[in-house]
């Protein structure tokens, strides 16, 4: 036991003395949350667009003014003719354009209802949603301020059209996806590259030339990356919180439960990798090309696994972070209790415990 | 009984293509400083990594302190000192915290040994808190020595552990040795500096995977068979250029001040005959003495006989 708070100790040592561990081990999971957060984040500012005003009557400048007001938009240009709309996407730039028809104000008082038209560029569907969402705000607002001094029931209907990428295809949610690729990443490369580094340095040799257990090397080498690892967790549940506004449904308990047991399957690749790889060098690439594609690929993250072909649907089963990522999707997402993904908990544990035993069984007592 | 012993280790690489270690056998005392002297690329560390269980011999037998290299491998980890040829502690900890680790990793603390590694700690504690990567050559030797006895081993393995060391170290750390010896450790140690080699009590001459011969230092250099002599002149390059060409030279190396050279024939006027047939050559400043061969010229010898009978055999 001292033993091996005395191995504990000296590897929080390594962590902390060297300031590129540090910076790979918290700097790229807030990096990355940053980078795909940016293509999540549901505020966008300042966004160009175009009215089409046929109308040009007192409702329309109105309702032209306060969407010109908000600080979501910005209003590019006023046009006429239908046929610059096309023009004004193609120049780039514009996100958005809103149609008012012929005798906007007119429909409104008299027929009680009046149709705007938003068509939004949505070959980045995140941000074409977003907008529209905004516009519609805007809209409904605007509604509600003419309606307190009108006697008549009036409604001003939005009629969406997503130019370019109607089906919206695309990423909702990159955070869980995120959360298994960032675990994955640094518990493999962090355990590979410790294991690989004290082979290059030559402490291996003195270490396996003394009466410590193997399996006490291991353990301490794997409880600070454990620990480390749910600390990285906590951070990127907190910015995914407070920076990118995502809320957890489900159970926290449950997710660091499960989180736990997907680390644990992690830094066992992690060992195993450190068995094959010669240098740290070699430990990294093995770690990044070896775990980040798969989770990539696999996970059903980036691309659907729906939509591949049978083969790949079957490989993906073999990938932890798959059921992972389904997991945690599940959780934080859907709200889910543990009933619902049990299934799901039981085969991450199985290969969890499969590769924990490989990598202790693989472990070299001896040098090659 | 000895507490070192070999029977025939073999050592191959890369599926036998490169051969590290040929039939090796000898054994060491209970006790005794031995050294394993040759050049790089010998063989010296695959002995050590086979007599430390860190490598599985291809054929042969190995015991350490009466243990199986193979079988019992775990029994000889806790009872042997190992110090790797490279500098093989944690750079990252300090001095006092690299000799802590390794004490608990041998199931020790520091106290309890500290007699035995006093003597040396002594001249590394001014720097204890200093991250072990940052000591010099010397300093970074005895904090490995340190943490290699931390446990106060039966059988203790250096691997050139006078490597990259500054002389006045170098002495320091043999003086160390002598005392652990006191001690009644029994030290391997291997190095590829000839001079140190007097210094251990028996010494194996090892070259190209094999031992050439294994004797007490005086033994192997009575053993040379031919009167040595030393030159000098001022232009030592064009002297050696000319010694080679002469036919009455049996040998010719250089060793720094002077070349050593043996006869074909030794007759006493050997050494004038040799002056007048450089006499044309007009080196200024003509030096010859007869010297007693040192370890090197021992080995030098061992070696070219070893070649001859390669190439006769082959």
């Amino acid at each position: 036991m001292q033993q091996l708070y005395s191995f504990v100790r000296k590897e929080f040592y390594h962590v902390f003395r060297d300031s590129k561990t540090l910076l790979m081990l918290f700097g790229l999971p807030i990096a990355q949350i940053l980078l795909f957060g940016f293509a999540l984040t549901n505020e966008i500012k300042n966004a160009n667009i175009v009215v089409c005003d046929y109308a040009n009557d007192n409702v329309s400048n109105e309702l032209i003014t306060q969407i010109a007001h908000s600080n979501n938009f910005t209003l590019a240009k006023i046009i006429h003719t239908q046929t610059e709309i096309e023009a004004a996407f193609e120049e780039g730039d514009i996100k958005l354009v809103l149609v008012f028809p012929n005798n906007f104000a007119q429909d409104l008082y008299h027929q009680g209802e009046a149709a705007v038209q938003i068509i939004a560029d949505a070959s980045d569907p995140n941000t074409a949603t977003t907008l529209t969402a905004y516009a519609q705000n805007i809209i409904r607002d605007y509604q509600q301020q003419i309606q307190r001094s009108a006697p008549q029931v009036l409604s001003i209907i939005p009629q969406v059209r997503m130019l370019y990428n109607p089906e919206l295809k695309g990423a909702t949610n990159f955070v869980p996806g995120l959360i298994a690729l960032v675990m994955l990443l640094i518990c493999v490369l962090m355990t590979s590259v410790s294991i690989v580094r004290e082979k290059e340095m030559g402490t291996m040799e003195i270490l396996l030339v003394s009466p410590t257990n193997p399996l006490v090397v291991i353990i301490a080498k794997a409880l600070p990356y454990f620990f480390l690892s749910l600390l990285n967790l906590t951070i990127v549940l907190l910015m995914s919180v407070w920076l990118l506004g995502i809320s957890i449904n489900g159970s926290l308990l449950l997710l660091y439960f499960v989180s736990s047991i997907f680390i644990l399957c992690a830094l066992s690749l992690g060992l195993l990798i450190s068995n094959i790889a010669a240098s740290q060098q070699a430990a990294m690439l093995i770690s990044l090309m070896g775990m980040l594609l798969p989770t990539v690929m696999f996970s059903g993250f980036m691309f659907p696994i729906e939509n591949m072909p049978v083969p790949l649907q079957i490989v993906s089963n073999i990938v932890p972070s798959k059921w992972f990522y389904i997991i945690v999707k599940d959780i934080m997402i859907k709200g889910t209790g543990f009933a619902a993904i049990w299934k799901e908990v039981l085969i991450l544990s199985f290969m969890t415990l499969f590769l924990l035993a490989v990598s202790f069984k693989k472990f070299k007592i001896r040098l090659s | 009984m000895p507490d070192v012993s070999l029977e025939n280790i073999s050592k191959t690489y890369n599926k036998g293509k490169t051969i590290a270690l040929r039939d090796i056998s000898f054994s060491i005392e209970k006790g005794e400083l031995f050294g394993l002297i040759g050049p790089d690329g010998a063989g010296k560390t695959s002995l050590f990594r086979i007599l430390t269980t860190l490598l599985l011999p291809d054929a042969g037998k190995a015991t350490v302190n009466g243990y199986d290299v193979v079988q019992q491998y775990r029994e000889i980890r806790k009872r042997v000192g190992y110090m790797p040829g490279k500098f093989s502690l944690y750079q990252d900890l300090s001095v006092e915290e690299n000799l802590n680790f390794f004490a608990t990793v041998f199931n020790t603390t520091v106290k309890e040994n500290y007699n035995l590694i006093q003597d040396i700690y002594v001249q590394i504690a001014p720097f204890k808190n200093r991250p072990a990567g940052k000591l010099s050559g010397g300093m970074k030797q005895k904090l490995a020595l340190c943490c290699a006895l931390i446990h106060r081993p039966e059988v203790l393995f250096l691997d050139e552990p006078t490597t990259g060391v500054d002389t006045v170290s170098r002495k320091d750390f043999w003086q160390m040795l002598q005392k652990l010896k006191a001690e009644g450790i029994t030290i391997l140690v291997s190095t590829p500096y000839m001079d140190e080699a007097s210094l251990c009590e028996r010494i194996a001459l090892i070259q190209n995977g094999s031992i050439m011969s294994i004797d007490t230092p005086q033994q192997i250099i009575q053993m040379y068979p031919d009167p040595l002599f030393a030159i000098r002149a001022e232009n030592m390059s064009t002297l050696l250029a000319d010694l080679r060409q002469l036919q009455l030279l049996k040998s010719v190396y250089s060793f720094g001040d002077y070349h050593h050279i043996t006869f074909v024939q030794n007759q006493e006027n050997s050494p004038q005959e040799l002056v007048q047939q450089l006499a044309q050559a007009q080196h200024l400043q003509l030096e010859i003495k007869p010297i007693t061969p040192g370890i090197e010229d021992c080995f030098i010898y061992l070696m070219t006989q070893q070649n001859e009978s390669q190439r006769n055999g082959n």
